[in-house]
């Protein structure tokens, strides 16, 4: 009864992202039909098989996404968005690059210090929202936002003064750190010179402390019961003040891993190319990932598939790349409103067969039911 | 005239309607009564259009109607006054009636004529130009009833009208409501207060388990005939158990105010009270006057403005909830859905709700981690022994009954053996077969030694459990009564202040 009660579950879990993925090639479909573009050769090229050197860059970057989307996660599952993470990765990466660059500790303690740096930075930077929210009541939405712009200002003032500036280049970057420091990837993939992000490890630990945290700890079960209803944590005891503000800064934590990977295993130090965007995408990947680890994990890997897949679409198939965050918008439109209609269809199926099996249970239709 | 016949209407696990015949006939202030969660709302619910039942016919002045949605309703002259109120206080009493109704008569000059001349013409005195915010509760249920006659209801529904009113204003809402039905509108009136039924209405119809069980009139039945009406057979057995109330104070609370936020009255003033080991003390009072506040006080959810809360000889008025709950506050939510469970959520962790610092859900270094195979073994225990229904621990709590769900809330909260337990309305909203055993395990924990907090809308429980009762109003302990002498006009004229100064002055009253 178990097993086939799992597999039922599985099988509802996946149900709503698949629709969305069907719903959105259908659409994207539909759009470039209506712009007399090639739709046949479209698919073709955003479906082929990867080359061994894509796949690299599509494991990497899907990396760099898991991050931001469990950082998002963690707010989802107290009902907070965390639209800061854009702003939390990107201040948290300067100054980490800024202090491991200096080079203070040798080695493989180098790298520890700096990833302690992001952490406390991008949970101090989240750390304004969380305590904003508690003491005055301003949405986190609101002042995520607001300090995402403040981070970017706040970033390029700082870097103009921190920075070191190769002459006659305008690339502004802190020091780069030292060789000692770089953390090496891992050649998995065959033929290709590409090499998997070494922090590929942390977004997998990252994970699974996720995972843990939330599901088998006391501080998970509140978490998971404020974000499930407020007012029955409230009368749990759950302080929800404090909940609110220790997420937050959690998250913030974890957003301030997300430039990790790209700052110890390919750029080597803060500048002003260092890759933007990525809590936005993030956002989108914890939705579609159901905020699950695992979901997440898929999420990340087809985000990142379809950006690299979409780099051919020019040249072989005459479509701008662009095309694929118009795929990407309308799967996370999609998958939003899956989830919400299986949700409800579970909620209703779940009290049926309740009623239904306790109906059997008493021998007497209903009525049995009752009491 | 309106005719329901055969209304029948199933919920998962539930019939929460069944062959309700109703007659009202036009020009008369029909009343419907019947207890918390006898399907008075569901039925309701069913002739404003919001639920449609699954089967029986409706009628109005001899056509048959079939209502998809409030507008389909509207559209027949049907109109029906919330009991929780739904206006905008930063709108004017003119914005407020017009919202969703603009194309009647505009949002303008003739939209305020047409107010003024409503208002006028039913004695409801009410300024169209005034901002809602600054308006008392009796002025906006005036404006609820404006709303409706403004969108040409001639049939309106009030359900629960005058449990958010103060006793004057009940009589000035039953004016109105006589002037309605002097002009021909027909007044269908929910209630489970029997004083006010038998004041203002001309037929009265009782429903009993979800369904209809007679039409009486008003001139010829008692107050006592109607409350048998309405539980049945199953009158609570009113106090025959031995009193095993001790000299022991396990719950004092004293001198205890909590002083309104947004300015106003205070919503508690200088409450004392205190319960003992053995101890059932029941509050009785209409809803709104402070009961669920002096429940967030104990419970910590909210810390008071003065005065102190003693559990044994601890004062616990600036704890956090969680800490009073790991001191032995059990606790049942006047609201299971908002406050007592995770609907979401398998049983099992609806178990942990509320304890999840309890040693026995706790596990691992430094006990950080939730002992969910501790916690499932708990609930199998619980499932057993407060009979709870259900298929399996696994299933959400979302997917049971309102019985069974109170029942694991009982279980969960007794399990952890509890010095005193703050009952907020244990059994309502749910069947008889639940309340009967919910009655059962109230009784068998205050044989053990446990002091019940019994906070009640429904005077046969309060009567029937509590070794003494309380009358709250305005947020002040207004009478003391002894639940074997105390009648139930005595409980109703104090819980309406009609005789609050009466009771006072009376020591004999006291000394129960």
């Amino acid at each position: 009864m178990s097993t086939r009660f799992d597999a039922r579950r599985i099988l509802r879990a996946i149900a709503a992202p698949v629709l969305a993925v069907v719903v959105a090639v259908v659409v994207t479909s539909l759009i470039l039909a209506a712009a007399n573009d090639p739709v046949g050769q479209v698919w073709s090229v955003i479906l082929s098989p990867p080359k061994p050197r894509v796949v690299a860059a599509i494991i990497n970057a899907a990396t760099v996404y898991y991050l931001s989307a469990v950082a998002v996660a963690i707010g989802f599952k107290m009902n907070l968005f965390n639209i800061g993470v854009d702003g939390q990765y990107r201040i948290a990466a300067f100054f980490a690059a800024l202090v491991a660059g200096q080079g203070w500790l040798p080695g493989p303690l180098n790298v520890l210090l700096g990833l302690a740096v992001a952490v406390l930075t991008g949970g101090i930077w989240a750390a304004v929202a969380g305590i904003l929210k508690v003491w005055r009541g301003v949405s986190e939405v609101i002042s995520t936002i607001m300090l995402n712009a403040i981070a970017t200002f706040l970033v390029a003032l700082l870097l103009r003064k921190a920075a070191l500036e190769p002459g006659g280049s305008n690339i502004v970057q802190t020091k780069p750190i030292p060789e000692s420091s770089r953390v090496p990837g891992f050649p998995l993939i065959p033929g290709s010179s590409r090499e998997i992000y070494g922090l590929v490890i942390l977004a997998i630990l990252v994970g699974i402390a996720y995972w843990f945290v939330l599901n088998k700890t006391r501080f998970g079960f509140d978490l998971r019961a404020t974000g499930a209803s407020e007012t029955a944590a409230v009368a749990s005891g759950v302080n929800v003040g404090r909940m609110v503000a220790v997420s937050m800064i959690i998250s913030g934590g974890v957003a301030g891993l997300v430039g990790m990977p790209l700052l110890f295993g390919q750029d080597y130090s803060y500048g002003s190319t260092f890759q933007p965007g990525l809590g936005f995408a993030g956002i989108a990947i914890a939705l579609l990932g159901r905020n699950h680890p695992v979901g997440i994990a898929f999420a990340a890997l087809l985000w990142s598939f379809l950006d690299q897949q979409s780099n051919a679409l020019q040249i072989q198939a005459g479509v701008s790349d662009k095309l694929v965050l118009v795929i990407q918008g309308v799967i996370v439109l999609s998958v939003v409103i899956a989830y919400e209609i299986v949700r409800r269809a579970n909620v209703r199926l779940e009290q049926r067969r309740v009623a239904a099996r306790l109906a059997a249970e008493a021998g007497t239709p209903l009525q049995g039911a009752r009491a | 005239m309106v005719e329901l016949h055969g209304i029948t209407k199933r919920f998962p696990g539930v019939v929460a309607n069944k062959d309700i015949e109703l007659t009202v006939d036009k020009g008369t202030i029909h009343a419907i009564v019947g207890e918390n969660g006898a399907g008075k709302s569901t039925l309701m619910k069913i002739l404003y259009g919001v639920q449609q039942p699954d089967e029986g016919t409706i009628m109005v002045d001899g056509n048959e109607l079939r209502l998809r949605t409030p507008s389909d309703a509207i559209a027949a002259g049907i109109g029906m006054v919330f009991q929780h109120f739904q206006l905008a206080d930063n709108f004017t009493v003119l914005e407020n009636v017009v919202l969703g109704a603009e194309g009647l008569h505009g949002i303008g000059d003739s939209a305020r004529d047409t107010i003024r001349e409503l208002s006028d013409g039913y004695g409801l005195g009410i300024d169209p130009e005034a901002l809602v915010a600054d308006l008392g509760v009796g002025a906006r249920q005036r404006i609820e009833i404006l709303k409706v006659l403004y969108r040409g209801a001639r049939i309106i529904i009030l359900d629960e009208p005058t449990a958010v009113l103060v006793p004057q204003e009940v009589s000035e809402l039953f004016d109105n409501l006589r002037g309605l039905t002097a002009e021909g509108f027909t007044v269908i009136f929910i209630s489970h207060k029997l004083d006010e039924v038998l004041q203002v209405a001309d037929a009265i119809t009782v429903i009993r388990r979800g369904t209809t069980v007679a039409e009486v009139d008003p001139k010829r039945v008692t107050a006592r005939q109607l409350a048998e009406l309405m539980v049945g057979t199953e009158l609570p057995s009113a106090h025959t158990e031995q009193s095993t109330v001790t000299d022991t104070p396990v719950l004092t609370i004293e001198a205890t105010s909590l002083d309104n936020p947004f300015g106003g009255p205070r919503l508690l003033d200088g409450i004392d009270l205190t319960i003992h080991t053995g101890e059932i003390v029941g509050i009785a009072g209409v809803e709104g006057n402070g009961q669920a506040e002096l429940v967030e006080v104990i419970m910590g959810m909210r810390e008071p403005s003065a005065g102190r809360i003693l559990l044994g000889e601890l004062d616990t008025s600036t704890w956090q909830t969680r800490e009073i709950r790991e001191a032995g506050i059990g606790y049942i939510p006047e609201d299971r859905h908002r406050h007592g469970l995770l609907l979401e959520s398998p049983l099992w962790e609806n178990v942990v709700l509320g304890h999840q610092t309890e040693p026995t859900y706790r596990t691992g270094p430094g006990r950080w981690l939730i002992n969910s195979s501790a916690a499932k073994k708990e609930t199998q225990q619980i499932v057993v022994q407060y009979d709870v229904r259900t298929p399996s621990i696994d299933v959400t709590s979302g997917s049971l009954s309102g019985g069974n769900q109170q029942k694991l809330i009982i279980g969960r909260e007794m399990r952890r053996n509890p010095r005193v337990l703050v009952a907020a309305h244990p059994t309502r909203g749910v069947d008889v077969g639940a309340q009967a055993a919910i009655w059962g395990h109230i009784r068998d924990a205050r044989r053990n030694g446990l002091g019940v907090l019994l906070i009640s809308a429904d005077l046969d429980e309060l009567v029937g459990l509590s070794d003494t009762i309380r009358v709250i109003l305005r947020g002040r302990i207004v009478g003391q009564f002894n639940p074997d002498t105390v009648t139930r006009e005595e409980l109703g004229a104090a819980m309406t202040g009609a005789v609050a100064d009466d009771a006072r002055a009376d020591p004999k009253e006291q000394g129960h």
